[in-house]
């Protein structure tokens, strides 16, 4: 069913030949349910098995194929062909040291995700066997759509401030810390407060709200971001209500 | 040979310039823009408040400068520009206070139609002090 | 060549791996744990599971019904014994997660909720909305982050384990951002690598699940159990592949043919029920190897709708409506419209059955263990049995928990056991000739034999000839085919890219071997099958033959020559092989 091929230009770098990324422009052929990952895909399996990428599930769920899709950061398994015009450039995720080809660096992402304490900090301890804490449907939803993070980095990708100032801990991370945050069970909010009120943490955010317009799963880090904004802030207040009270 | 890096690649970032890379980014440097112009604009208040304080013949020629063709176009762009402002950050304020009740979120309009609604009243009260009624 | 220490290795970091790694940490903080995992831990294929997790806490339910259940789907070749042990530590898990924060769905008093799911007597399916496996996936990934004691080794490819004096002693893996090969020394291993799915064109299966696991056990002497067992899901979107969880089934959706007529009646699984109304364990609420069956009859028929790509069957969703679809199948609806264009709240979507599951897996027992000392093995990797010849749907998110548990706890005893280190010159020798291997890959010249070719040939035979039925002539083929493509791959595989930094022209090479060797083992043991029972239909053995083949395949690897394959015994307790019935006229 293809109807035309299509140009893909990519950005090459291999650390081992090379002082500097190149483009190298690829044809493929054009179908209509393609998205730019089979591409890519026909491009490894026909044309030059030295390209690299990570993707796995196909399906936006993994989160490893994000990547720059003519200068947006986007999952290359989620992005169609057909939205395109006949030449689509495709480039590493911005913001990310390039390892090789398309594949960028996790290690400032994933020592910033442990740091903010992403995990359930119970309230009260329960033993395992008297059963599962309770939790509403209404308490449920008030933190869902937070935990529908992919970790596949898009919205640092997106965050100018990230790029300016690499030591910002991000849309993701502060965004997986609200989401235990709003926890019904989950208590442990002042641990996560040290790094996420902290100068490297969300007041580095000014709302630019690039990283929500690019989440792929819909989960507004821009709209976590101002919340816990808003909740530091409150507590500052109360700090400063409580001491002038003493 | 080129030189090889033999390390990642770190690609620069222009200081002054990544804005411009993407409409989203324009947008937001704009409205963080109007935040200049509702600046002088506050100033201007201030100087008007301290020529009052300094007689009625001061604060005559104070408003005297106001009406000069220049000042009306300061303040129609200030004006533009704080309605910039204030349109986009309404349309941001669901995001940052989400309000849930029973197990749904209040509809994104809602908040927003809260935000106008609050903006006309204060609005309206102000006209009316001003004695335009 | 660089050495890591650690008391315990585990080699895949997806469901199974993260809850053994935190189950290791959690028994001693003193371990140092080595969590091994050629992608990103939340990369893993795990994120992919839609439906969700059995385990019976209800008041209506019981253990002895989740047992049933889980034998009899799997058409008696489950080991019992591990089945009791299954269901019995299921809900302690399912609650171990939900107390680690998985957002598990609730109903109105804040208990957690549950769905039916085919093949099941009483509904038990715990799930958070239709990513089920995400959740699970992301709540153990982030709650092993609590644990100091747990070393991530991100995007390292295990290569071959450490066999010494009859044990298990450690690992070889590269590093993928450097190329460079590094040796593990562990007294214990555990490998949870995933299945194999993607030996086959049509899959639900990510690109890493290649098999890599298996294979490593597989070489290391341990057989490869069942594995001619490969579970079809009967509904994945025919473009792509991607599944549509039995959930929607679950929640009330329904399959029909080309003349929009329902057909399950006419396979043993009727009387038809009525649109809407739930009846449990009959109709779209059957087991997936007979609801793939099923759909071949219809094709055989010509009842089935010709598509692009490939015949299909409709599944109608539309009765549920815009809200619930929206409540508790938000991804489904997401990819049917994005994937194929088709939005489940109006239209009916085209699905055909896909490859998902491998039953078979690492020969285990009951403890996780293999018969390789100080070598454990869990989640789809691993073959306990609990599955027998046909999972039942969300018995594997639980088994990933369970097992990956009980791995962790057996290679805890094993350490306190066995206290040596092995032969330190042996093993370094080992390791050395495991890089050699890569290294002589390197030298090779390119020349004509080129792995994407190589690996659609491995596909196409397994597709015309492993498929949902089967015969002795194409499952000969197939494996004088893939002895063939293994003479290929040993003598002419070649690498275009020479250079070190994340090589996956390496990667893909390798992962090839893998799944060179595991289709080997699946074609030999189906051929040496000659029984219908669950997933494996052959068209010239129609009938289950518990008097000769009432026992578990056991293929084991030989470097250059097919697979020897063995049996041993199928362990039943308390329920006696009957037969599997699921019409609904039953009660």
């Amino acid at each position: 069913m293809t109807d035309r091929s299509i140009e893909l230009e990519v950005l090459r770098y291999n650390p081992e030949t090379d002082s500097e990324p190149y483009w190298q422009r690829y044809s493929v052929p054009h179908h209509h349910e393609w998205v730019v990952l089979d591409a890519l895909n026909h491009i490894k399996e026909n044309i030059d098995p030295t390209l690299n990428y990570r993707w796995s599930c196909h399906m936006a769920v993994c989160g490893s194929c994000g990547m720059m899709i003519n200068g947006s950061p986007k999952l290359a398994c989620k992005s169609f062909m057909r939205d395109y015009e006949n030449l689509i450039r495709v480039e590493p995720l911005a913001h990310f040291p390039i390892e090789r080809d398309l594949v960028t660096g996790m290690d400032d992402f994933v020592s910033k995700l442990a740091r903010v304490k992403p995990y359930l900090i119970p309230k009260q301890d329960k033993p395992v066997e008297e059963g599962e804490y309770r939790q509403t449907p209404a308490e449920l939803k008030r933190y869902k759509q937070y935990s529908m993070c992919i970790n596949c980095m898009i919205c640092y990708s997106a965050c100018p401030e990230y790029g300016l100032i690499p030591k910002f801990l991000g849309p993701a991370a502060i965004t997986l810390a609200h989401r235990y945050n709003l926890d019904s069970r989950d208590g442990g909010r002042e641990q996560r407060q040290e790094e996420v009120a902290s100068g490297e943490g969300v007041w580095e955010c000014t709302f630019v709200g690039a990283c929500s317009e690019a989440c792929p799963k819909h989960v507004d880090p821009a709209g976590a971001l101002q919340q816990v904004k808003i909740a530091s802030t409150i507590d500052w207040f109360k700090e400063q209500l409580s001491s002038w009270l003493k | 040979m080129a030189k090889v890096n033999s390390k990642p690649y770190q690609r620069e970032i222009s200081n002054t310039r990544w804005y411009w890379r993407n409409e989203t980014y324009m947008r937001y440097i704009a409205r963080e823009l109007t935040c200049v112009f509702i600046g002088i604009y506050t100033v201007v208040l201030l100087v008007g408040i301290w020529r009052l304080s300094q007689g009625q013949v001061a604060y005559e020629t104070f408003l005297q400068a106001l009406r000069s063709p220049m000042s009306i176009v300061f303040h129609l762009v200030a004006l533009a520009f704080s309605v910039y402002h204030s349109v986009t950050w309404f349309n941001l304020t669901p995001k940052a206070l989400p309000i849930q009740i029973g197990e749904q979120f209040v509809a994104d309009r809602v908040i927003i139609g809260a935000h106008y609604l609050g903006w006309a009243v204060v609005s309206v009260v102000f006209i009316f002090l001003a004695g335009v009624f | 060549m660089e050495t890591i220490q650690a008391d315990i290795a585990i080699i895949g970091a997806g469901g199974a791996g993260l809850r053994a790694a935190i189950a290791a940490a959690e028994a001693d903080p003193h371990l140092t744990i080595a969590l091994v995992s050629k992608v990103y831990p939340m990369r893993s294929h795990t994120c992919a599971a839609e439906g969700g997790a059995a385990g019976a806490v209800k008041a209506d339910d019981s253990l002895e019904h989740h047992f049933n259940d889980t034998v009899g789907g799997g058409d008696w070749l489950s080991d019992q014994d591990a089945v009791e042990y299954f269901v019995k530590e299921a809900p302690r898990e399912l609650v171990q997660l939900e107390h680690w924060g998985c957002p598990w769905n609730r109903e109105p008093d804040g208990s957690v909720a549950v769905r039916p799911f085919g093949g099941m007597e009483i509904k038990r399916t715990w799930f958070a909305a239709d990513k089920s496996g995400f959740h699970i996936l992301h709540t153990l990934y982030q709650t092993s982050l609590k644990y100091p004691s747990i070393k991530f080794y991100d995007e390292f490819y295990a290569t071959d384990l450490l066999v010494d004096d009859g044990h298990c002693r450690g690992l070889t893996a590269i590093e993928m951002r450097s190329g460079r090969m590094y040796q593990f020394r562990a007294r214990a291993v555990i490998i949870a690598g995933g299945g194999a799915g993607r030996m086959f064109p049509f899959s639900t299966n990510g690109s890493i699940k290649t098999g890599d696991g298996m294979a490593l056990a597989y070489r290391a002497g341990v057989p490869l159990k069942d594995m001619e067992f490969v579970q079809y899901h009967p509904t994945g979107l025919p473009n792509t592949g991607i599944l549509l969880t039995e959930g929607c089934r679950g929640e009330g959706g329904i399959l029909v043919n080309a003349h929009g007529r329902r057909y399950l009646q006419d396979y043993g699984l009727g009387p038809e029920t009525a649109v809407g109304k739930l009846v449990l364990k009959t109709m779209e609420l059957g087991p997936r190897d007979r609801l793939s069956q099923a759909f071949w009859h219809e094709q055989q028929k010509g009842n089935t709708i010709p598509t692009p790509w490939g015949d299909c069957v409709y599944l109608d969703m539309r009765h549920l409506g815009e809200k619930l679809i929206d409540e508790r199948l938000p991804f489904v609806r997401e990819l049917a419209t994005s994937y194929l264009g088709v939005d489940p709240v109006k239209d009916m979507v085209p699905i055909r059955p896909v490859v998902h599951y491998m039953m078979g897996g690492i020969h285990t027992d009951i403890r996780a263990a293999t018969p390789l000392g100080g070598l454990f093995a869990a989640g789809e990797c691993a073959c306990v049995s609990i599955n027998g010849a046909n999972r039942l749907g969300s018995n594997s998110l639980t088994e990933l928990l369970v097992f990956g548990r009980r791995a962790a706890l057996s290679a805890i005893e094993h350490l306190n056991s066995d206290a040596q280190a092995g032969n330190d010159a042996a093993l370094s020798a080992q390791a050395q000739a495991a890089q050699d291997r890569i290294r002589a890959l390197f030298m090779r010249p390119v020349g004509t034999e080129s792995i994407s070719g190589l690996r659609r040939e491995m596909m196409d035979t397994m597709e015309l000839n492993a498929g949902i039925y089967r015969t002795e002539k194409g499952l000969a083929e197939a494996a004088m085919k893939l002895a063939e493509l293994r003479r290929r791959y040993a003598a002419g595989v070649s690498l275009h890219d020479k250079t070190n930094v994340y090589n996956t022209d390496l990667l893909q090479a390798l992962e090839l071997g893998s799944m060179l060797d595991c289709a080997e083992a699946l074609v030999l043991s189906g051929l040496a099958r000659k029984e219908s029972r669950g997933a494996h239909q052959r068209l010239d053995f129609t009938g289950r033959d518990d008097m000769n083949y009432l026992k578990h395949s056991l293929a084991y690897y030989h470097p250059s020559e097919p697979p020897r394959i063995d049996y041993c015994k199928v362990v039943v307790t308390k329920s006696q092989p009957g037969v599997r019935n699921y019409s609904g006229d039953k009660k």
